[in-house]
């Protein structure tokens, strides 16, 4: 066969199927700086950093140039690097530039860029040397002073999400990204996902840090500081300290009770809770005719996309509460009668789950809220730093008491498929190894933005979607609208599930999957792997959740 | 009237042909933009009311079912015609048969004009043109007029352009019925390629290698994109020939259907020219009435329509991808190619993009054949090419010339030379995508190849011309001032570099330009150009680069010496009172807006310089001449 060659700065690299030159170029171990591209979105072709210079001397921008047979270019020229430190003073004398007390300090990749490139003066002066915040939402901060308007976070909110908050508004150096009618980004359709900050290659878009305030709250005498840690944290924890990403769930804890907090659960408990009660709502609604699909209800993005989006469908998404709201149901019962105030803390990959911890539905009769802090993974890890903890020494600890049992199948929650798998252990009658087995590797697992399989349930089979990734809702209620049937369907909007969340460190997707891998791993680690087989649900049944559960453990969001 | 067969059609055009040779006079009232703007309007309704109060058959339109008896022999046609060009002049009324033009005609004239042209077949001597003592009749002996080889805007000012019988009645819709009934599409593609026709837009791109890369595309839908956005300050060639001859478009759109298999056209027009929509419009429904727009025309299976899209006013929607996106109501952004628009264009459908000029060509190749077109201009760049006149020269307005014609027999034959006492200093060809060309470049020749070679482009047509009292610093911050304005945003380079740019232009004409301000913009222009995405951006600095090559000295002594050699620069200027002269009249000070003058009568009076805002009032007034700008 002929092989395809192309010669990249006087190497020859052999062409296989590269969409673009910079695949290639990045492929033969050359980093082209970029902005705006992202292999998961449209290609954009904007910061013009990443051009490459042919052998006659013209210019190409990587990103949006196909390799060709024979193509001979260079990446790094006088002429190349002269532009692309040009490109970096013009973006830097339009940036608030106030590096030190940024929270992308450190992270940000205009600030790499400039120091890669020995950018040390700029001649322009600079219009935006102040922030300019939006703190409307509750789940992202935007600064519009930092913005170098490389459209990731509109292509990932338009094409990934289909959510279309934000996009660019007026013209020339005057353009922003804005959201509809220039409004504040917390009183537009944003469903809180987060994902333009998990894309944003600056300090523009960043999570909400509620750090800050939650520090104050921590170490008082008359608290009970309650920590709750949500499963797709654990795989994500690791490499910010330097070690390949394993679970790290014993250290988390560690931290945590050093850091202040009196109690640390595990999020996978009240999964499991979530399992038995979805399950057995799906399976009324199976036996009694009610409303089919059922959509899952642990994704807040979800929730609120949905009530923008579909508002039809309200009645068929899950009465469950998520596995967070569950919880902090149970620990509010649980600790209200000590006498102190309970700070109710969720440690989550998510930055919709701050939103959800504000919705009304979650808020106790005197209006204050079961979830009083959700800090995401980024931000236990900065309150780590901040603390001093030298994580990679400390011990690993267990979850405290009475709820400190879990099984596998509450674990997994933290992947797309993950409930689903769940619900299937639990109402699958063939409770056989085998049948776990085929279950996981007949289409639930896998980062596909859409799976379906069939499930034989008794004498008959279930229809089971699994979505992840909001703009793949769209093409699953089109195929309903068009007469399409499903009985059960999970919708997870980050691509990828939760460890795919905005709160998690920023991550490729070959990350993601070690993720996925790492929670599959703690899965087997189970001795139990189904969520009636944790002991602790027969307990809280007939204990808190007696004749209540379901006051404490469900929710409509049909207006 | 319903055309339903080829016959149909060649009866049709016997029919009106007659009606209008029936007319004794024809009465051509200019309609064009600048014309209407002057009035005409009112002086094309006094005109019917007058020939009719005469008791004179006046005909204005010609009826939609002919008849030999509608019009009687003698009978006077009064029209609105498209523009002339020489708008200069206007409001024009032109004179058939004796081809007879009238100029800046006022509505008092008009009583004048019927008694005397009308009724006696007298020449209105005082409203014909007049240059050194001569006086012109004959539009066609005009010098403005003499040396055009006008093609694409022949029927511009001769025909009514609000008519499609008109049309017809001149041979329209010819070389359609030809392409139609005698050529197959690989027929057309053959003598499009072979006429070696080029982009009239900028661009240049021949126009049978785009055709033909369209109709290999296996897509059932493609869409011809005819490119009406015009959008260079001072160019008004595209507008003219939508206002003045909107069939001849139409015709041109529905060829390149025929030849690429598309079924749809879309006009982008720039909101900004109400007029060429609803000439458009108009043209459009006329031609759907006779059956030739629409499904089945002329009794084949060939189905074509056409659609108008106006567009918002941005200068980047004239580049195709942002184009094609504005038409589908996205944001006016071009994208990165490829794919190209040949492939993925409108609705993501293989396209045709053709600007207005280069489609109004096709119907003429079609009809007299690719190699007359070639005799025309030079091998590279054949045909003729249209250019609108502005800035400091006698004789704005718009012009068509061969490919090749010298720069200076465009300036001072054509042009009439610089207005006033000025002296030709520069033209900006290409608006604010091309670059000044100077004294040394007058004989060069006005085509692709040899612009290219000076570093200008003919863009698309836009001529300034600029005299000795011009600042070309201040030019180059006009036009980067418009492109700045005009930059969607999008890449880095254009969105930031235009605006530093800008920035530095501003300081430099305003006084405050800096050592290394020269570097600086030079540095910033290579970066522009080599990296920015779409064309505009590419071409954004070329006004500046060029500006620096030429007239370096003069950006120097703004910035070193702060001074505007040619006195432009407001700023620059401070104006002082010379003692020797002042007679102490007082006079300055009491028109000075500001009280910035001060003095004892019979004593020099003396101008404040930190309260004068160097309007010029005292300059105008002083009658001593003592007031002077230094």
């Amino acid at each position: 066969m002929n092989k395809e060659f192309m010669i990249i700065d006087n190497i020859p690299v052999a062409i296989n199927g590269e969409k673009n030159l910079l695949e290639l170029i990045r492929k033969a171990g050359i980093e082209l700086p970029t902005f705006c591209y992202y292999s998961e979105l449209s290609v954009y072709g904007a910061c013009r950093m990443c051009m490459v210079e042919n052998k006659w001397g013209g210019m190409e921008a990587a990103c949006s140039t196909p390799p060709r047979n024979g193509m001979e270019i260079y990446t790094n020229t006088p002429r190349l690097r002269k532009y692309r430190k040009m490109i970096l003073e013009l973006l830097l004398s339009n940036h608030c530039g106030e590096c030190t007390t940024c929270d992308k300090n450190g992270k940000c990749k205009l600030q790499e860029l400039a120091a890669r490139f020995d950018i040390h003066r700029v001649r322009f002066d600079n219009p935006k040397s102040k922030p300019c915040i939006d703190d409307s939402s509750v789940s992202i901060t935007r600064d519009a002073n930092k913005c170098i308007l490389c459209g990731d976070c509109v292509r990932v909110c338009n094409e990934v999400q289909n959510v279309g908050a934000i996009d660019f508004a007026f013209r020339g150096s005057k353009m922003k990204v804005a959201c509809s009618f220039d409004k504040p980004i917390g009183d537009s359709n944003c469903v809180g996902c987060g994902q333009c900050a998990a894309v944003c290659p600056t300090g523009a878009i960043i999570i909400k840090n509620d750090s800050h305030r939650l520090w104050k709250e921590l170490n008082q005498e008359d608290t009970i500081a309650v920590a709750q840690v949500a499963p797709a944290v654990r795989v994500a924890v690791a490499k910010e300290f330097g070690y390949n990403g394993e679970n790290v769930m014993g250290k988390i804890v560690a931290a945590l009770r050093r850091i202040g907090f009196n109690y640390i659960f595990d999020t996978s408990t009240a999964a499991d809770l979530t399992v038995m009660e979805e399950s057995k709502e799906f399976a009324d609604r199976l036996a009694n005719g009610g409303k089919l699909p059922l959509f899952t209800s642990c994704c807040p993005a979800w929730i609120k996309y949905a009530e923008n989006e579909y508002p039809e469908i309200l009645p068929n998404i899950s009465t469950c509460r998520s596995p967070m709201q569950m919880f902090a149901s149970v620990i509010n019962e649980k600790f209200k009668g000590e006498g102190k105030k309970i700070l109710s803390v969720a440690v989550m990959p998510c930055t919709a789950k701050k939103g959800e911890a504000a919705r009304d539905e979650f808020k106790d009769e005197n209006g204050k809220p079961l979830v009083d802090f959700v800090i995401t993974t980024q931000e236990l890890i900065m309150m780590i730093k901040e603390a001093g903890i030298v994580f990679n020494e400390i011990e690993p600890e267990a979850v405290d008491m009475p709820f400190g049992t879990m099984t596998g199948a509450g674990v997994i929650f933290g992947v797309t498929g993950g409930v689903t798998e769940a619900v299937i252990r639990r109402v699958s009658t063939d409770k056989s190894l085998a049948s776990l087995r085929n279950l996981a590797f007949e289409g639930v697992r896998g980062f596909e933005g859409i799976k379906e399989l069939e499930v034989p349930l008794g004498d008959k089979a279930i229809k089971v979607c699994v979505v992840n990734g909001l703009r793949n809702v769209e093409v699953i209620m089109n195929r309903m609208k068009a007469g399409e049937h499903f009985d059960l369907i999970e919708v997870m909007a980050c691509p990828n599930g939760c460890i795919g969340g905005a709160g998690q460190p920023k991550a490729t997707i070959d990350e993601k999957k070690e993720r996925s891998v790492n929670l599959y791993n703690a899965d087997k680690l189970c001795t139990l792997k189904r969520s009636e087989e944790n002991p602790l649900m027969d307990k809280l049944y007939e204990g808190i959740l007696k004749g209540r559960e379901h006051e404490l453990l469900h929710v409509s969001y049909v207006k | 009237m319903l055309l339903k067969t080829k016959y149909d059609l060649d009866n049709a055009r016997e029919q009106y042909g007659k009606l209008v040779d029936k007319q004794a006079r024809k009465v051509l009232v200019c309609a064009g933009t600048g014309c209407v703007a002057g009035g005409s309007l009112n002086i094309y309704q006094k005109l019917i009311e007058t020939i009719s109060a005469k008791g004179l058959e006046c005909v204005v339109a010609l009826a939609d079912e002919p008849h030999d008896d509608d019009i009687h022999e003698g009978a006077i046609g009064v029209k609105r015609s498209g523009c002339h060009g020489f708008c200069e002049m206007g409001p024009l009324v032109r004179i058939e048969p004796e081809g007879w033009l009238y100029t800046k005609v006022k509505l008092d004239d008009v009583d004048e004009i019927v008694d005397k042209t009308i009724c006696n077949g007298e020449c209105v001597e005082r409203l014909c043109y007049k240059k050194n003592g001569e006086i012109y009749r004959q539009q066609s002996e005009i010098p403005f007029y003499k040396m055009q080889q006008r093609i694409v805007l022949e029927h511009c000012g001769h025909i009514d352009a609000t008519s499609i019988k008109e049309y017809l009645a001149i041979g329209g819709y010819r070389a359609f019925e030809k392409a139609l009934l005698n050529m197959s599409p690989e027929d057309i593609l053959n003598e499009m390629t072979e006429s070696n026709l080029r982009g009239r837009g900028g661009g240049g791109f021949p126009l049978g290698r785009k055709w033909t890369s369209v109709a290999k595309q296996k897509s059932p839908t493609k869409y011809i994109v005819c490119n009406g956005d015009e959008g260079d300050p001072g160019a008004f060639m595209d507008r003219s020939i939508m206002e003045g001859d909107p069939h001849r478009l139409l015709e041109g759109m529905m060829i390149a259907g025929i030849a690429t298999g598309a079924k749809e056209g879309y006009i982008y027009v720039r909101a900004e020219y109400p007029l060429a929509v609803s000439r458009l419009k108009g043209a459009i429904a006329q031609a759907e009435q006779f059956g030739l727009l629409g499904d089945n025309i002329l009794g084949t299976d060939y189905s074509f329509r056409i659609h108008i899209n106006r567009g918002a006013g941005a200068f980047v929607c004239g580049e195709g991808s942002a184009l094609t996106a504005s038409i589908e109501g996205k944001r006016g952004m071009p994208r990165v190619k490829p794919p190209r628009t040949v492939e993925h264009g409108l609705f993501n459908e293989p396209t045709v993009l053709n600007n207005v000029e280069t489609l109004a060509n096709v119907p003429v190749i079609i009809n007299n054949g690719a190699k007359w077109f070639r005799s025309i201009g030079p091998e590279n760049s054949p045909g003729t090419k249209a250019f609108a006149l502005t800035g400091n020269i006698s004789n704005t307005g718009l012009i068509e010339v061969p490919m090749g014609t010298s720069l200076r027999k465009v300036i001072f034959d054509i042009g009439g030379g610089m207005r006033g006492d000025g002296k030709f200093k520069a033209v900006q060809i290409g608006g604010p995508s091309g670059g000044c060309l100077v004294t040394p470049n007058l004989d060069i020749q006005l085509d692709f190849d040899s612009l290219k070679k000076v570093g200008a482009m003919i863009g698309s047509g836009g001529l300034v011309v600029m005299d000795d009292k011009s600042c070309m610093v201040e030019v180059a911050r006009f036009f980067m001032n418009f492109t700045q304005n005009e930059s969607c945003g999008k890449c880095v380079p254009c969105r930031e570099g235009t605006k530093r740019m800008l920035e530095i232009l501003e300081r430099i004409v305003n006084g405050n330009g800096q050592e290394g301000d020269i570097e600086l913009l030079l540095e910033l222009a290579d970066t522009i150009s080599s990296t920015a995405l779409c064309g505009l951006g590419k071409t954004a600095a070329f006004p500046v680069v060029s500006t620096i090559k030429n007239f370096r000295e003069e950006y120097e002594a703004h910035i070193r010496d702060k001074k505007c050699p040619s006195g432009n620069c407001k700023k620059l200027v401070t104006y002082q009172i010379d003692p020797e002269i002042c007679k102490g009249c007082s006079k300055c000070s009491r028109v000075c807006p500001v009280g910035a003058i001060s003095g004892e009568i019979k004593k020099p009076f003396k101008i404040d310089t930190s309260k004068c805002i160097k309007c010029g009032a005292c300059i105008s007034n002083c009658h001593f001449k003592a007031v002077k700008e230094v």
